[in-house]
């Protein structure tokens, strides 16, 4: 059984693509699409239990720290990138959007939703940072340095002229439910988001390596 | 060595020699008209011949891989601590083969043997080899073992240039490559470690152009010297510091040149042990071997190219305290390889042990080399052995 956003990443990337796939844990994804879809790719992972589970699948992967960028990597060396529940932990999320849309066309990104109506409630009414599945740590021990909203992403993507070409909500035991498809940044615990470059928003390689080279 | 034999050894093994009368043409031009090569096997051939695992060595190793070669021996050998049964090259699964290289000093045709066309040491006069000429007659091995395909090759630092020459030489006869704590090709500062370990043994008075042998004597200062320099490039500083710190042998300085501090002992010791097991030659021309490695010189240095033909799935591992094949030379194999579409895997293993860790137990190195080993036995469906 497939945790939901992965099921649902996995109808989007097309058969025979090639993928990489940003913080793969386990594999279970990849092994997945290239048992069905015939996919090849890599994953890129830091966690040692996740980069050993792999080798024992015979997923290819990377052991590589997310924030340094993706400079070993060609532009559009790929057809799809994933990334899944790991933009929120990296130091400069915006610059790694432009990263994966340097080396892949399209790309699907999930993250938890801050403004989870269980999160508003932790933060609004109770005053405590919000805890719940989706966002387990507590306030000081927490890799998720950056927590956005549905609303915050899509203010992004349309800042940096990238284009949303779908999006979904992964909610626990209420996937797809009318709530959660009006209004996706109240209703929606997971965000999920497939998208692809804009016009002129490709930059230059060696501009994305020495920014992320600074900055990421 | 402990009165019973470990229960996770190989236990006592005993070196086999293959003789071979067909000539091996070498890169260098010249070529060996017959030859022995010595090695070991641990583990059974299933009927398949599937199982087979080449284990590649590095500068100064050889044939005996794993286990004791008999009861007296103070250790086993130099890869003990990742084959054996239950290990991670487990050999109730895998059936594995360990030889000496030509050119080396432990019993395959080298500079010690005598040249068939003299009657005297090949000594100097030994032809230089190349990591392709080393792959080439693995591969001859292999046929004479009757193993098609091997499961894996398998080898670190010099013994991963190895591993991948075979993915190039002979892509369809390896199922799978590891190559650990190596590189594609050598670094400015790796050939000048070399030459000053060359010099070392160069200039020794002893060595009479490598003729030391018809003069009776041997360049153990040389030798010893060589050693010396290489074996600081295997550790990293911060081993060295842990080992010994500034720890004198005495409680004073003794303002002399004699040793004083515990690391200059150690090395001393080292080089005289080596100096006294390991022969000149051999040493010089597995140094050559070294530096002459670069699969990418001939695509102009492209080694995404050079690697078209490779077909196997790679597993690269380096060390983060290897400063002599540090992980930015694996990560520069890993960006060829997935440049080239190729299956790779690469993980770095966090070790204080510099260089060396690749033959050191540890248990992060265990898991991922035994995951993969894992996937492999999984896949070559060897589990119903044991």
């Amino acid at each position: 059984m497939m945790r939901a956003d992965l099921a649902l990443i996995y109808d989007w990337v097309p058969e025979g693509a090639r993928v990489l796939d940003l913080a793969c844990g386990d594999g279970t994804l990849l092994e997945a699409l290239a048992r069905d879809r015939k996919v090849a790719g890599y994953g890129l992972e830091i966690d040692p239990d996740g980069i050993t589970a792999c080798l024992e699948k015979g997923v290819n992967v990377i052991e590589q720290d997310l924030n340094l960028g993706l400079a070993n990597f060609d532009d559009d060396a790929y057809d799809m990138i994933i990334m899944t529940q790991a933009l929120q932990a990296l130091r400069r999320p915006d610059l790694m959007l432009d990263e994966m849309l340097r080396v892949a066309s399209e790309g699907i990104i999930t993250f938890p939703n801050f403004a989870y109506w269980r999160h508003r409630v932790h933060l609004g009414i109770k005053g405590y940072m919000p805890v719940s599945k989706s966002l387990p740590h507590a306030w000081y021990d927490t890799p998720n340095i950056h927590l956005s909203t549905f609303n915050d992403f899509e203010h992004l993507c349309r800042q940096k002229g990238l284009i949303i070409s779908d999006r979904a909500v992964g909610n626990g035991d209420h996937e797809g439910h009318w709530s959660s498809r009006w209004w996706p940044n109240l209703f929606g615990e997971t965000a999920i988001f497939r998208i692809s470059r804009g016009q002129g928003h490709k930059r230059s390689r060696a501009q994305t390596v020495r920014n992320t080279g600074e900055l990421l | 060595m402990p009165t019973t034999l470990p229960a996770d050894s190989v236990g006592l093994v005993t070196p086999q020699t293959a003789h071979f009368d067909e000539p091996l043409a070498l890169a260098c031009g010249k070529t060996l008209e017959a030859y022995d090569l010595v090695y070991e096997t641990y583990g059974e051939l299933n009927a398949e011949r599937s199982n087979a695992v080449l284990i590649c060595h590095a500068l100064s190793g050889n044939h005996h891989a794993a286990g004791y070669h008999g009861k007296d021996d103070a250790k086993p050998g130099w890869w003990d601590a990742h084959i054996g049964p239950g290990k991670t090259i487990d050999t109730r699964r895998f059936f594995v083969i360990a030889l000496n290289n030509l050119g080396g000093c432990h019993g395959s045709t080298g500079p010690c043997s005598t040249n068939p066309a003299t009657g005297r040491p090949w000594g100097p006069t030994f032809p230089l080899m190349t990591v392709s000429d080393w792959v080439c007659s693995q591969a001859r091995l292999a046929d004479r073992l009757g193993i098609e395909r091997f499961a894996a090759v398998v080898g670190g630092s010099l013994g991963g240039m190895q591993v991948l020459q075979w993915t190039l030489s002979y892509p369809e006869r390896i199922a799978n490559a590891v190559v650990i704590a190596a590189t594609s090709r050598l670094s400015a500062q790796n050939i000048a470690f070399n030459e000053v370990a060359r010099q070392a043994i160069r200039s020794d008075p002893d060595f009479h152009d490598g003729w030391y042998g018809e003069h009776g004597t041997l360049p153990k200062r040389g030798l010893k010297l060589a050693r010396m320099v290489g074996h600081i490039t295997y550790l990293s500083e911060h081993s060295m510091g842990a080992k010994f710190g500034r720890d004198l042998r005495s409680d004073a300085l003794n303002f002399g040149y004699d040793v004083e501090f515990q690391v200059e002992s150690y090395l001393r010791y080292q080089g005289d042990m080596f100096s006294t097991v390991f022969d000149a030659n051999t040493y010089l021309l597995m140094t050559k071997a070294l530096d002459y490695f670069d699969p990418a010189a001939t695509c102009n240095g492209d080694l995404a190219t050079a690697l078209a033909p490779a077909s196997c799935p790679f597993l690269v591992v380096s060390f983060s305290t290897d400063w002599r094949f540090a992980p930015a030379r694996s990560r520069e194999l890993v960006e060829a390889l997935t440049r080239a579409n190729k299956p790779v895997s690469y993980v770095e293993i966090d070790s204080p042990h510099g260089h060396d860790a690749f033959l050191l137990p540890d248990p992060r190195y265990q898991a991922v080399f035994g995951g993969f080993m894992k996937r492999i036995t999984r896949e070559l469906d060897l589990e119903k052995g044991a």
